[in-house]
């Protein structure tokens, strides 16, 4: 897999919100220390910051003692101890659970869940009660302090239950955050701004870069803005908005589409709940055209969500209708997944990349193609 | 002579201590067809531990020289020792009777261990029903449990949950025992304490302050259902035949440990110092909820109190309150996490999960189960095929009980006791409080639908829990018919007045419907505000009045 680089050094901006983590300043990435990881390091260094930098956090889940079936909590035990640090039983309703009441009480709790496939159980935990909890108790109570991070995504033979990708469900559901990075560094920015958040956040980490994606990721303590999506590739023909891995994708198709002299421009949304409008929204203003893209099936997903917005702020500007190349509406299947996904010739057979100067042609019917 | 009376009664201790001798399966030396030789050799039974297998090795080659009572007095004590290891035990922590419950020993276990359960706390369980229950069934109903009869020490199995004896006969543990566990109780239905109980005292202020509040509550039960019956609150859920349970159980709390109730434990937030107004602002969602109106009545919470904010589903606070232990138990505060569940609550998936974790986490919680028979028109006949609530903390390795949830001095002893055990021992324990839901589930609820009247009368009547307290605080002097008159109209004209007031109150600001969604308002909320605001503004007659905009 293609790793995305370079032009990440402008948008590495910090918030005001966090508790006393140091702030990097964009035009000092080149004289920072940074080391070449991919982002399951990316991950354990932030968790090692996290848990340094407030004495009150823990990490707990399902074999994350020994490092974690992904190695994403390599160190922390040993270096932080097993009373911060520790297994749980194999009870994802209680792991969540747990969690809530440890941030009730004002402490951070980052709680794993093994694989995103099996958060259901703790659905009714953080969608009844987490995404509540501030609101109903009128402020008087909340679980801000809760993270709960999940590997998601097609990794090439997951199948039904190591494949899933369930973010659409989790951004219906107003009181929590959505956060899905696309790369290491963004990965450790993104998860120490979730861990410091005060609100829960969901956190989906892409499980097919966990050792592909390899990236220069600076080694201090710095955070990623949430609800700030980013252009990580400018262009004027054509707006192409995704996240995680598929950004990867996506980034191919753009090449491919720039031979043929289409210019796409590139948005990593970031954080899926709440969203950044409005930088998707300048953008479709500049080219007229919105493709968007997620592994999930595209019945329900959250491109859907992106498309009705877009159309409502943007319509009289658009060209062609918004597409949406995603993941079919079956199962995640074993055997077909590379007819499954949304790869890049898909996305550059979608009726939107091919040919925008005809724009007076485009059909729905390439989309049958892909439905 | 005494060299053979030594020697018979060493033999005789050594024969009486194995266990398996009786069966004629025992291969270890002095159980097989013996001879002297066996006995010079010190080979003992493998069945008795190694301080007995001294002892007797002492026993035996002193019995030559040295003073043979004393000797003799050894060979049984040794013989008490060996078989009898957990009687002596409990009798040793019953020397204190009655204060057995007020001074208690218990080591305090290491805190973050992953120690297993130790014999100690089985044996306090085992002494405990041994002390009141002469009914030998009952100790054998344990040892059913604890220990096979055909157990055969020389196959100690290996596995990775620890040792482990084998048996070679196929048997099923039964799916109950002959016996239901017993319910402690302090309290006759007459308001009498039984001669003979262990109880904690509780002083003629406590006990007046603890009526004068169930007294409350149940005023305050009827008029707000009154006020839902006359449509002026949404809804309601009381408490009627539950406030021993509610009072006794918070009176035993202390003020910092935190409560996650479900949502039949008002009570606990009225004897914590939540005003009559507080609750009556909750139900009319004014301006003055600190939920801010938006949930429906009953549903309070209150950080000031370490209360909470009652959720509607079911169970869910179960492994929240593990959580809140063990952040407690982190942070080395004295304070534990108290959580209450229905019968029906114990079915959901949040109360296996609840108790393993607070269990596996060493979380200081105290599991209250209100098992008042029904769960809507649930029967518990319904709902579980257990015996009730009590033995499914063994199942997690917590510790447990069953008390009479109508008896509030038992609810009281019971609570404290288990309060100081969680905290001190760091652990959690269960509660089973028995008791019948009196009144309708809610206000949307008409039980009559689904059970007997006579049946809800009799509870009512005979084995009301404020009559059984009241009896007992009056036959002690401490309260009369002045009294009781006085608190009623008191708590009426109060609660009456607190109704007057919340209902004339504006209701929250329209902004209160897009605050606190995140601790800071997201840009799709502001916008949906101020969409929302002119609409208002502009159509005033389509909403309610009283939102100020």
């Amino acid at each position: 897999m293609a790793s995305l680089l370079g032009r990440f050094c402008r948008k590495l901006v910090v918030p005001g919100s966090a508790h006393g983590s140091r702030m990097t300043s964009t035009t000092a990435c080149g004289s920072e220390t940074v080391k070449s990881l991919n982002l399951y390091s990316a991950i354990n260094q932030a968790l090692h910051i996290a848990l340094e930098t407030d004495p009150r956090s823990y990490v707990f889940g399902e074999d994350v003692g020994f490092g974690g079936v992904f190695r994403c909590t390599t160190g922390l035990a040993e270096r932080f101890g097993k009373n911060r640090v520790f297994n749980t039983p194999l009870c994802e309703q209680g792991i969540v659970g747990f969690g809530i009441g440890l941030a009730a009480m004002g402490n951070r709790a980052v709680v794993e869940i093994q694989f995103a496939d099996y958060i259901y159980p703790a659905f009714d935990q953080i969608v009844n009660e987490a995404a509540k909890f501030r609101y109903r108790s009128g402020n008087q109570f909340n679980c801000g302090g809760l993270t709960i991070r999940a590997p998601y995504g097609a990794v090439g033979h997951g199948g039904h239950y190591h494949s899933q990708s369930p973010e659409a469900f989790f951004c219906h559901v107003p009181g929590i955050k959505v956060v899905i990075p696309r790369s290491p560094r963004e990965a450790k920015g993104l998860l120490l701004s979730s861990i410091r958040d005060p609100n829960p956040v969901v956190f989906f980490e892409p499980k097919w870069l966990y050792r592909q994606a390899v990236e220069e990721v600076p080694e201090h303590d710095y955070m990623i803005p949430l609800s700030q999506a980013e252009v990580i590739r400018e262009g004027s023909d054509i707006t192409l908005v995704g996240w995680g891995a598929q950004l990867t994708v996506m980034e191919q198709a753009c090449l491919d589409a720039e031979k043929e002299g289409i210019s796409c421009e590139l948005i990593d949304l970031k954080t899926l709940l709440p969203w950044d409008k409005e930088t998707v929204e300048a953008s479709v203003k500049k080219t007229g055209r919105l493709l968007i893209s997620h592994e999930a099936p595209i019945t329900g997903g959250f491109g859907a969500e992106i498309s009705a917005t877009i159309l409502e702020r943007c319509f009289l500007k658009l060209e062609a209708p918004v597409s949406r190349v995603c993941g079919l509406d079956t199962p995640f299947p074993l055997v077909f997944e590379p007819f499954y996904m949304p790869t890049k010739n898909k996305a550059s057979s979608s009726s939107s990349l091919s040919s925008p100067s005809k724009n007076t042609h485009f059909l729905i019917h390439g989309f049958s193609r892909l439905l | 002579m005494i060299i053979t009376s030594t020697f018979l009664y060493s033999w005789r201790w050594i024969r009486m201590t194995c266990q398996a001798r009786q069966e004629n399966t025992c291969t270890c030396r002095p159980c097989k067809p013996v001879t002297l030789k066996h006995i010079l050799y010190g080979k003992l039974c493998t069945q008795t531990s190694l301080k007995t297998q001294y002892l007797s090795s002492f026993l035996y080659y002193s019995s030559s020289f040295s003073s043979p009572l004393l000797l003799v007095l050894f060979a049984d004590m040794a013989i008490w020792f060996a078989r009898s290891r957990n009687i002596v035990f409990s009798l040793r922590h019953n020397l204190n009777l009655p204060g057995i419950l007020i001074k208690r020993d218990y080591s305090p276990r290491p805190a973050f261990t992953n120690s297993q359960l130790s014999s100690k706390s089985s044996v306090f369980l085992d002494s405990f029903t041994s002390l009141r229950h002469e009914s030998t069934a009952v100790e054998k109903q344990l040892d059913l449990v604890q220990q096979s009869d055909e157990e055969n020490p020389d196959q100690e199995l290996d596995f990775p949950g620890g040792k482990l004896g084998s048996t070679s006969k196929m048997k099923f543990i039964p799916e109950s025992s002959p016996l239901r566990v017993p319910c402690y109780r302090v309290l006759d239905e007459d308001g009498r304490i039984i001669p003979d109980s262990d109880y904690i005292p509780v002083s003629e202020k406590l006990a007046v302050r603890m009526y004068e509040h169930m007294a409350t509550l149940q005023v305050m039960d009827h008029i707000f259902y009154e006020a839902q019956r006359q449509g002026r609150i949404s809804f309601f859920i009381t408490t009627v035949g539950e406030e021993a349970i509610n009072i006794a159980s918070a009176a035993a709390l202390s003020p910092e440990d935190v409560v996650l109730p479900q949502y039949r434990e008002p009570g606990v937030l009225l004897w914590r110092g939540f005003t009559l107004q507080e609750f009556a602002n909750q139900c009319f969602g004014n301006k003055a909820d600190h939920g801010k109106g938006r949930q429906m009545p009953v549903h309070y919470g209150s950080n000031r109190h370490n209360h909470f904010t009652v959720s509607s589903p079911i169970a869910t606070q179960l492994p929240q309150a593990a959580g809140v232990g063990y952040s407690l138990k982190m942070e080395k505060k004295n304070a534990c996490a108290v959580t209450f569940i229905g019968d029906g609550g114990t079915s959901e998936g949040d109360f296996h999960a609840g108790l393993n974790f607070a269990a596996v986490m060493e979380a200081p919680v105290v599991f209250i189960c209100r098992n008042n028979g029904w769960a809507i028109s649930t029967h518990i006949s319904e709902q579980f095929r257990s015996d009730g609530i009590v033995v499914k903390g063994r199942a997690y390795g917590i510790r447990s009980i069953r008390v009479d949830g109508n008896d509030a001095l038992a609810v009281y002893s019971a609570v404290r006791s288990a309060r100081e055990m969680a905290v001190k021992e760091q652990r959690p324990v269960l509660i089973e409080a028995m008791t019948y839901r009196v009144g309708h589930h809610s206000t949307s609820d008409d039980s009559t639908k689904y059970r007997a009247a006579d049946e809800i009368q009799y509870w009512k009547m005979s084995r009301n829990p404020v009559n059984i307290f009241r009896k007992w605080v009056e036959d002690n002097g401490w309260w009369s018919e002045e009294d009781e008159s006085k608190i009623r109209s008191n708590a009426r004209k109060q609660i009456l007045q607190a109704i007057q007031a919340a209902e004339k109150w504006d209701k929250q600001p329209l902004t209160e419907l897009f605050s606190d969604v995140y601790d800071v308002k997201p840009k799709n909320l502001e916008e949906q505000e101020l969409g929302l605001k002119e609409l208002v503004e502009k159509q005033p007659q389509d909403y309610p009045p009283g939102f100020q905009i």
